[in-house]
């Protein structure tokens, strides 16, 4: 169970986000660039679910796309079954694309509405050329409908007659399709209900034990990450500050960001408890504090923090980015 | 309860369509007591915001009150006519959405919105307002208040927006605040931030709070008593904690189950089958039967109503004493 199946090593991702060139030219502006994924390394074990978590514009969905190649990595690479993505020639690019696919946050945007659900989750099988001589696509999307908790019959629905659930089970069958080894899922469940939700997660759960799936699961619900994930990668503007283990994480958490996130979530069993307020606010990521960028937020920080940028460091189990962790500050 | 400060009796809300009269709120009766904060939960559709606005008189037409009565500090304020109706919201009851953008005006300072409202509903000079301001949003915790507040919404954080959002909800001195989702746009470390001070500022100003969200956690965190509502009907109401952690009704126990918690290792969460129905095929009986693990016969035929059992309220055929089989 070792064995990496994704391996992202220091991959970056910057935005152009200036304005247009006769503004610049006239406001006297310099152009300006958004780090929205800032030397990423982390890797994915076959058959784990690997859970990125963070708050909004910590570039979570951006190395979800990096990942599944929907946007192109600036710096640093991503290499699927020791296969680098970027390197592929087209044939064996389409090959790789097979083996992994993507489950998207919105149901209603992510399914197309003038389109059956039969040809909607049809689309990977016919598009990867996987119906085989004798097989009918006909049958394997039936199997695929029932095996997601819906019936067969609903294939010649279209989208717009199932509820949100319905139609995440029919993102899920879709990506199933083409029969790949790795789904990303990004934010599979916040748009959902919490009883949907459960159902959603539940059937997602028996889907890896079922087919040995890998997952990498991206969500700022703190307690959804922790029902599904092995591992954690804690993202706080554009960076990695902490890795572990599911458990090592929610039980002994090293970063002070982790520490303050996992306090700051409200959960039921926590009714009437003291919490220490949290600090301040995300900062803006076109200009990202300098050093360590949770430094303002830090009560640990102290001169070198604001200075330098700490790197991964391995702390027993745990990988961590901070200079107060490494040097017993904390 | 006689120090209620609110009190909503059998309220229905109804919107005629072309199929026909949708119930989108059905005989909801609860009590808010003053200083109380009251959560209120359920899944989207399940009529926690209309409940919200009807009390508020903001229900957009065709949809209007059908029935019962909603009462604050012994008044009825449900059949108000509307100059009058104004004039209790804003200054009796105070308002929090969920998105700070739009409850505030992007073409106002902060300053222009406050000072308005204070005047509106206080008798004030500009002087004295503008002092009132500057020391709500000061409480609030908008750092460097006497500067800020000649800024523009656009030139705020969306957590300091919301915070903006409850001073002026509170500027008036408002007896009730209503916040409807107020922290469900926000990231979670500043989610936490705007329930404590939300909490904070109400529990000094002495206003009730009805705190609408879908987020148990949050309800936990910050309400005394909870509401359960499924589509459009109370299912159970109750101190939080036993709510919680021994509810009663079979979909508060599913809820309940279904939410991930930090704490606990769980394989596998417990799953309601299917999904809330729509408002247009509301089941006949009791709107949970045919998602109830427990339903029986008469579950199908009669609808229940919600009944005191020891420390709440539960609207569950099993907890009526002789109609269980």
């Amino acid at each position: 169970m070792t064995e990496a199946l994704v391996n992202v090593e220091h991959l970056s991702r910057v935005f152009d986000v200036s304005k247009p060139w006769l503004n610049r030219v006239l406001e006297r502006d310099e152009k300006k660039f958004l780090v929205a994924v800032n030397d990423v390394t982390f890797e994915i074990r076959r058959g784990e679910t690997f859970a990125l978590v963070g708050e909004s514009g910590s570039g979570k969905s951006t190395i979800a796309k990096l990942i599944v190649g929907l946007i192109r990595p600036s710096g640093g690479q991503i290499s699927f079954d020791g296969k680098n993505v970027a390197t592929q020639g087209s044939s064996s690019m389409r090959q790789l694309r097979s083996r992994f696919q993507m489950i998207f946050q919105d149901p209603f945007a992510s399914l197309n509405p003038r389109w059956r659900v039969k040809d909607i989750i049809a689309e990977p099988i016919r598009t990867f050329g996987l119906e085989g001589e004798a097989v009918n696509w006909q049958k394997r999307v039936d199997e695929l409908l029932e095996t997601v908790g819906l019936s067969s019959g609903d294939g010649a629905k279209y989208p717009h007659e199932f509820s949100g659930g319905q139609r995440q089970r029919i993102a899920i069958a879709r990506a199933l399709s083409a029969q790949p080894e790795f789904i990303v899922c990004d934010e599979p469940t916040s748009a959902l209900d919490v009883s949907v939700q459960a159902q959603i997660l539940n059937l997602m759960r028996d889907l890896q034990d079922e087919y040995g799936l890998t997952y990498l699961f991206i969500s700022h619900d703190l307690s959804v990450v922790r029902h599904m994930a092995t591992r954690i990668g804690v993202l706080y503007l554009g960076r990695l500050v902490e890795v572990a283990e599911g458990k090592t994480l929610f039980k002994d958490p090293q970063h002070p960001y982790t520490k303050m996130l996992l306090d700051a979530v409200p959960d039921l069993e926590m009714t009437g408890r003291a919490r220490k307020p949290v600090e301040g606010e995300i900062p803006n990521p076109i200009d990202p504090p300098t050093g360590c960028a949770f430094h303002p937020r830090c009560a640990l920080a102290n001169e070198r923090c604001k200075s330098e940028k700490p790197e991964l460091k391995l702390h027993g189990t745990t990988e961590t980015a901070c200079f107060a962790v490494d040097e017993g500050r904390s | 309860m006689s120090d209620a400060l609110l009190t909503v009796r059998d309220l229905v809300v109804e919107f005629p369509t072309r199929k026909g009269i949708l119930t989108a709120v059905d005989r909801v009766s609860f009590e808010i007591g003053r200083g109380e904060v009251l959560g209120v939960v359920g899944e989207s559709g399940a009529g926690k915001s209309m409940t919200g606005s009807a009390i508020i008189g903001l229900i957009e037409p065709p949809g209007h009150i059908a029935g019962g009565s909603i009462e604050l500090a012994g008044e009825r304020i449900d059949n108000l006519p509307l100059e009058a109706m104004r004039k209790v919201r804003g200054k009796r009851i105070g308002m929090v959405f969920q998105d700070p953008l739009t409850s505030l005006n992007p073409l106002y300072t902060i300053a222009e919105q406050l000072i308005e409202t204070i005047r509106t509903h206080l008798k004030l000079s500009e002087r004295d307002a503008r002092a009132r301001a500057i020391g709500l949003l000061d409480e609030v915790g908008i750092p460097a208040a006497s500067r800020r507040i000649d800024d523009y919404p656009h030139q705020f954080s969306g957590g300091m927006r919301q915070r903006v959002v409850i001073a002026l909800a509170l500027c008036a001195e408002p007896e009730l605040v209503i916040a409807d989702e107020p922290t469900t746009a926000l990231d979670v470390s500043v989610q936490s931030q705007i329930i404590d001070v939300l909490k904070n500022m109400c529990a000094e100003h002495g206003s009730s709070v009805m705190l609408i969200t879908h987020d148990m956690g949050v309800i936990a965190e910050a309400a005394d008593r909870v509401a359960v509502m499924y589509a459009g009907r109370l299912a159970e109401i109750g101190p939080v904690r036993d709510v919680i952690q021994d509810a009663r009704h079979p979909y508060t126990k599913g809820l309940m189950g279904s939410i991930p918690t930090l704490m606990h290792d769980s394989d596998r969460l417990t799953q309601i089958p299917g999904s809330m129905p729509r408002l247009t095929d509301i089941p006949p009986g009791c709107a949970f039967s045919p998602r109830c693990p427990k339903a029986f016969d008469r579950c199908f035929a009669e609808q229940p109503s919600c009944k005191a059992h020891e420390d709440r309220e539960v609207a569950c055929l099993l907890y009526d004493e002789g109609a269980r089989p």
